[in-house]
C-alpha cells in the first residue's frame, strides 16, 4: 500500500539519513492502520494472520483496555522479513511517525545483519499465512476444540527449543556397523611396560577405571538419545506416536518458536539499537524546532525506566553510546585496564574515534548475552544505578539486595541466558526400556515453579501418551516428578 | 471498516472467560468484591489471568535486576499474595479485569442456578407503542437537525464533486445534503416489575447480616433487571415500626429497640394498595431478618397478613432468614408451620455468605 503523500515526503527523508549514516536495511513498507488494526497485529506479534487462538483474543483484550484506559500505547512495530513491514498508527503526529520511521529503519538494519537472525524465514509473513490456512483445514477437519484442545498442549511446551540449533550443522546418523571398526571388541588394554614396571604402570585401579568407562559407554550407546536432547520439541516430533497433523501443527508451532527466538535473544541490543538511531536521526538530522518539546516527550517516555526490571530500550541504548564513547577515546585494551590512576582514567583520551565503526561491528555479532558480558563495566553499571533485587519472605516483598557489580552483572547474565528459561533436556525417551520420557532439569540454583511444572508434564504427556518424568531439585533436594496420565507421583531422589 | 481478524480470537477468549466465570460463579457470589464494581451496564469481573503452563522459575526464588535509587533492602515490588496457586501480583501475573454486560451475568447466573425464565403476567395485555428517536431523514425540522450527519454529506459531495478545496476547507451544505433525527415508533410488550426489600434493623441484626443482605440483593436484582424491562426498587426496614427509606441508607441505619415485623408487612401492604395497579404490575417481596419477632401475636397478625392479602397481590414472597448470635429464628418456624402450602411464599436460611448461593436458587428458582 502507498502512503500518503506527506508520508512518503517523510519517510524518504528518513530513508535517506539512515542510509548517509550507513545503516543497510531490507526494502521497508509501511502501513498505516487505526489503532484497532494495530492493536490486532500486535496482538498477532506483528503479523497480519495468524492461526486461530484465543490467546491472541486475550492479548487484543489486554492492549484494547490499556490502550482506552491510556496507558500505553504501541509506537512502532516491525516485522523481521524480506521486505520489512512496519506499522504506522494513523493518529500520531508527524513528529512521532518520524521517529516511529528511524526507530523502525534501525531494527530493519539489526535484522538484516545480527548473526543471530541470519538463519531465520525472511518470507515469514507468507509462511505465517500458510500456517493459518493448514490450521483452519484442520479445524475443519477435526472440529475446533479439538484443534484447540492440541495446540493448548503444544504452546505450553513451544519454548523448549534449542536456541543454538540453528547453528548446528547436522549429520547423517552415524553408520551402524560395528563390524569395521571392531568397537565391540573394545577390551581394557593394558600400556606396554616391562614386566617388573607391570604393576606401576598398570595398577589395579587404572584397569578397573578403565573397564568402567567403556561399560560406560556401552551403556550410553544403548540409551536413547546417546546424549540428552535439548530441542524438545523436535524429540517429540520425530518420536511421539502422533497423528499426522497433529505432528503437522508441532512442527509449525516449532518453526514459529524458532522464528522467534532471535528476537528474544536481541531484545536489549535490537531495541537499544533502534533506540540509538532514532534518537540520532532525529536530533542530528530530521527534527525540526517545533518538534522538540514532543520529540523529548516522546522519547523520555522510551527510555523510561522502572525499579522492577531493566528497560530494554534504556539499557541498550546506554551500552550503545557507552561502547562509541570508549572506542572513540580509546577506553579500551591492556594500558587502560591497567590504569589506576581514577582521574586518568576518567579523562583517558586518544582520540581514536573508532566508535560508530565499533558499534556497527557490535549490532553484528553479539547477542544479548555476550553483549552486557563483554562491554558492561562497573562504571556503567554504576552510572546506570543497575542494582540486583531478591525476595524478602519476611517482608513478603522485592526487596534490593546489592548493588555491587559482580553480582547485578551475573543476574543480567542469568537472566537473559536461555532467554530467563530453565534448561530442559529430554535424557531418555525409552526411560527403563518401558518407552517413558525422562526430562532432566539442569539445576543451576533456581527452582521451578511446581505448580506449573506439573500442568507442563500433563500436557507433554498428553503428547507422549506414555509416563513422563522430571527430574529437578527443590530446596536442594533432588526430586523426581512423575505423571502418567492418571495421577502424579512424586519422590526425593540421592541421599 | 471491515470486521477485524482478531474478532474471532477475542470471542472466543471471551466464551473462555465466561466459562471461568460460570465455574467459579459460587466464589464471586458469596465475596462482596463484585459489588461496587457495576457501572450502569458494565460490571468488572476480576478474573484470573488465562496461562498457559510452561517450565518457569518459581518467582519467589529468582530475583532479577532493576534500574533507580535506593539503599540496599529497599522494597520495590509487594510480592506474591498468600495461599499458593492463587493468582498473585506480581509482574505479569495480575488479574485480568474483564467487563461483562450485566445481561450476560444474569444470563450466566440464570445458566448456572438453571434459574427458569419467569413469565410476567400482563404481558400480552398491555402492549405499548414507544416512540424512539432512533431514525434519520432527509426532511424536518431544523431544530432537529443532524450535524454530523449533515456535514459528511455536504462534505462527501463537496469532494466528489471537486468542489472541496483543502487550503480552504468551507463546507456549505445544500438543501439536499441535510438529515434530520426522526422517530421509529415500536410496538413492546410493558411489563413492570416491582421489587421491594425489607429488613430488619432491630439492635439484633450486625454488620454481618447486612453484609449479606447486600451480597443476596444485588444478585437478585441483577436477575430481576434481565427479566424485566422496567424494574421499581424500593425499600422498607422496621425496628417495631416501618418505614420507607433510601438504597443508601437501607444497608447502613442501624435502630435499636424492638421488633415487630407486622409493620413491614402492613406498610408494604398499603404501598401497593395505594400506589400500584395489580393488572400492570409484577410485584416482589423480600424480606430479611434475624427471625426474631417481638411476640407470638404479632407474628400471628403476619401470618395473616401474608394469607389473606399479600400472597394474593405479589409474584413471590421470599423470606430470607440470617443467622445472628441474638436472633432466636423463630420466625422462619412459623412461616413453614402456618404457611407450608403457599406456592408463592419462600423461606431460606443463610447462615453465613456460602449459603447465599443456594439461597438465591430458592428464592428465584420457581419462575415466578
Amino acid at each position: 500500500m502507498n502512503l500518503p503523500k506527506d508520508l512518503e515526503d517523510i519517510r524518504q527523508e528518513i530513508e535517506g539519513y539512515a542510509q548517509d549514516y550507513g545503516l543497510d536495511f531490507f526494502e521497508t513498507f509501511f502501513e498505516i492502520l487505526d489503532f484497532k488494526q494495530l492493536n490486532e497485529v500486535a496482538s498477532f506479534m506483528g503479523f497480519p494472520n495468524r492461526y486461530p487462538h484465543w490467546r491472541f483474543g486475550m492479548e487484543y483484550e489486554r492492549l484494547s483496555k490499556s490502550f482506552a484506559y491510556g496507558l500505553h500505547r504501541i509506537y512502532e512495530m516491525v516485522i523481521n522479513n524480506d521486505p520489512c513491514y512496519a506499522y504506522l498508527l494513523q493518529c500520531n503526529n508527524y513528529v512521532d511517525q518520524k521517529i516511529v520511521m528511524a526507530h523502525v529503519y534501525g531494527h530493519c538494519d539489526f535484522f538484516k545483519n545480527n548473526f543471530w537472525f541470519s538463519k531465520t524465514n525472511r518470507k515469514m509473513m507468507d509462511e505465517m499465512a500458510n500456517h493459518a490456512t493448514k490450521v483452519r483445514k484442520y479445524i475443519d477437519k477435526h472440529g475446533y476444540s479439538e484443534v484447540e484442545n492440541f495446540i493448548d498442549v503444544c504452546l505450553s511446551i513451544d519454548d523448549l527449543i534449542d536456541r543454538h540449533s540453528p547453528f548446528i550443522e547436522r549429520h547423517g546418523r552415524k553408520p551402524v556397523s560395528t563390524l569395521e571398526n571392531g568397537e565391540e571388541d573394545k577390551t581394557v588394554k593394558k600400556i606396554k611396560s616391562k614386566d617388573y614396571m607391570d604393576e606401576y604402570i598398570n595398577p589395579e585401579q587404572f584397569l578397573q577405571d578403565q573397564k568402567r568407562r567403556l561399560d560406560e559407554e556401552r551403556v550410553q550407546r544403548r540409551s536413547f538419545p546417546e546424549k540428552p536432547e535439548k530441542d524438545i520439541l523436535l524429540s517429540l516430533i520425530e518420536t511421539a506416536p502422533l497423528e499426522n497433523w497433529q505432528r503437522d501443527i508441532l512442527e509449525l508451532i516449532r518453526e514459529e518458536s524458532y522464528y522467534f527466538a532471535p528476537q528474544g535473544q536481541t531484545k536489549i541490543m535490537n531495541e537499544g539499537w533502534a533506540t540509538y538511531w532514532h534518537s540520532t536521526i532525529m536530533t542530528q538530522r530530521a527534527l525540526q524546532d517545533c518538534e522538540l518539546i514532543d520529540y523529548a516527550d516522546h522519547h523520555s517516555g522510551t527510555v523510561a525506566t522502572q525499579p522492577t526490571r531493566v528497560n530494554p530500550y534504556k539499557l541498550g541504548l546506554e551500552l550503545f553510546k557507552d561502547i562509541e564513547d570508549r572506542w572513540n577515546k580509546g577506553k579500551f585494551g591492556k594500558d587502560y585496564e591497567e590504569c589506576e590512576d581514577i582521574n586518568e582514567k576518567k579523562n583517558w583520551d586518544k582520540k581514536l574515534g573508532l566508535g560508530r565503526e565499533k558499534i556497527f561491528e557490535v549490532r553484528k555479532i553479539y547477542n544479548d548475552v555476550t553483549f552486557i558480558d563483554t562491554f558492561m563495566t562497573e562504571e556503567f553499571c554504576r552510572d546506570q544505578k543497575l542494582f540486583a533485587y531478591k525476595y524478602d519472605a519476611e517482608q513478603n516483598a522485592y526487596v534490593i539486595s546489592d548493588r555491587e557489580f559482580k553480582k547485578v552483572k551475573q543476574q543480567l547474565l542469568f537472566s537473559l541466558t536461555n532467554f530467563g528459561q530453565p534448561l530442559i533436556y529430554v535424557k531418555e525417551a525409552n526411560h527403563e526400556n518401558r518407552g517413558e520420557l525422562y526430562l532432566e532439569h539442569r539445576h543451576e540454583g533456581i527452582d521451578l515453579k511446581i505448580d506449573y511444572a506439573k500442568a507442563t508434564m500433563e500436557n507433554i504427556q498428553k503428547i507422549w501418551s506414555r509416563p513422563v518424568y522430571l527430574e529437578t531439585a527443590v530446596e536442594g533436594r533432588g526430586r523426581l516428578l512423575g505423571f502418567d496420565g492418571h495421577k502424579h507421583t512424586e519422590r526425593n531422589l540421592g541421599p | 471498516m471491515a470486521t477485524l481478524k482478531i474478532e474471532q480470537d477475542h470471542n472466543r477468549f471471551r466464551q473462555i472467560v465466561r466459562g471461568k466465570v460460570k465455574q467459579d460463579l459460587r466464589k464471586y457470589i458469596s465475596h462482596e468484591q463484585l459489588i461496587g464494581r457495576k457501572g450502569r451496564d458494565l460490571i468488572s469481573i476480576p478474573v484470573p489471568q488465562i496461562d498457559i503452563p510452561t517450565f518457569r522459575f518459581s518467582p519467589q526464588s529468582q530475583g532479577g535486576v532493576g534500574q533507580g535509587e535506593g539503599e540496599s533492602g529497599t522494597p520495590i515490588a509487594a510480592g506474591e499474595a498468600d495461599g499458593a496457586g492463587e493468582a498473585g501480583n506480581l509482574p505479569g501475573e495480575h488479574l485480568m479485569e474483564v467487563d461483562i454486560t450485566l445481561e450476560e451475568l444474569a444470563q450466566i447466573l440464570g445458566e448456572e442456578l438453571e434459574l427458569p425464565k419467569i413469565q410476567p403476567k400482563g404481558a400480552e395485555r398491555i402492549q405499548v407503542e414507544k416512540d424512539r428517536y432512533s431514525a434519520v431523514r432527509r426532511t424536518g425540522p431544523e431544530s432537529l437537525r443532524h450535524f454530523k450527519r449533515t456535514y459528511k454529506e455536504a462534505l462527501k459531495r463537496q469532494i466528489a464533486s471537486g468542489v472541496y478545496n483543502h487550503r480552504n476547507p468551507v463546507i456549505l451544505p445544500i438543501r439536499e445534503d441535510k438529515r434530520y433525527l426522526s422517530w421509529k415508533t415500536k410496538p413492546r410488550p410493558e411489563c413492570n416489575a416491582l421489587i421491594v426489600y425489607m429488613m430488619d434493623v432491630s439492635g439484633s441484626m450486625g454488620d454481618e447480616q447486612k453484609e449479606i443482605v447486600r451480597i443476596e440483593t444485588f444478585w437478585i436484582d441483577t436477575w430481576l433487571r434481565s427479566q424485566y424491562k422496567g424494574l421499581v426498587t424500593r425499600y422498607i426496614v422496621h425496628d417495631a415500626a416501618a418505614k420507607e427509606v433510601t438504597e443508601e441508607q437501607f444497608y447502613h441505619l442501624r435502630e435499636s429497640g424492638g421488633t415487630m415485623i407486622s409493620s413491614a408487612y402492613n406498610y408494604l401492604n398499603k404501598m401497593i394498595d395505594e400506589e400500584y395497579d395489580l393488572e400492570q404490575w409484577n410485584i416482589y417481596g423480600f424480606h430479611f431478618s434475624d427471625g426474631d419477632n417481638w411476640s407470638g401475636g404479632d407474628t400471628d397478625k403476619c401470618l395473616a397478613l401474608l394469607e389473606k392479602e399479600l400472597l394474593l397481590k405479589v409474584n413471590l414472597f421470599c423470606y430470607g432468614q440470617v443467622e445472628s448470635a441474638y436472633g432466636s429464628g423463630e420466625f422462619y418456624r412459623e412461616l413453614e408451620e402456618g404457611l407450608d402450602s403457599q406456592e408463592n411464599l419462600v423461606t431460606s436460611k443463610i447462615q453465613s455468605k456460602e449459603d447465599i448461593y443456594a439461597s438465591i436458587k430458592d428464592f428465584l428458582g420457581r419462575g415466578k
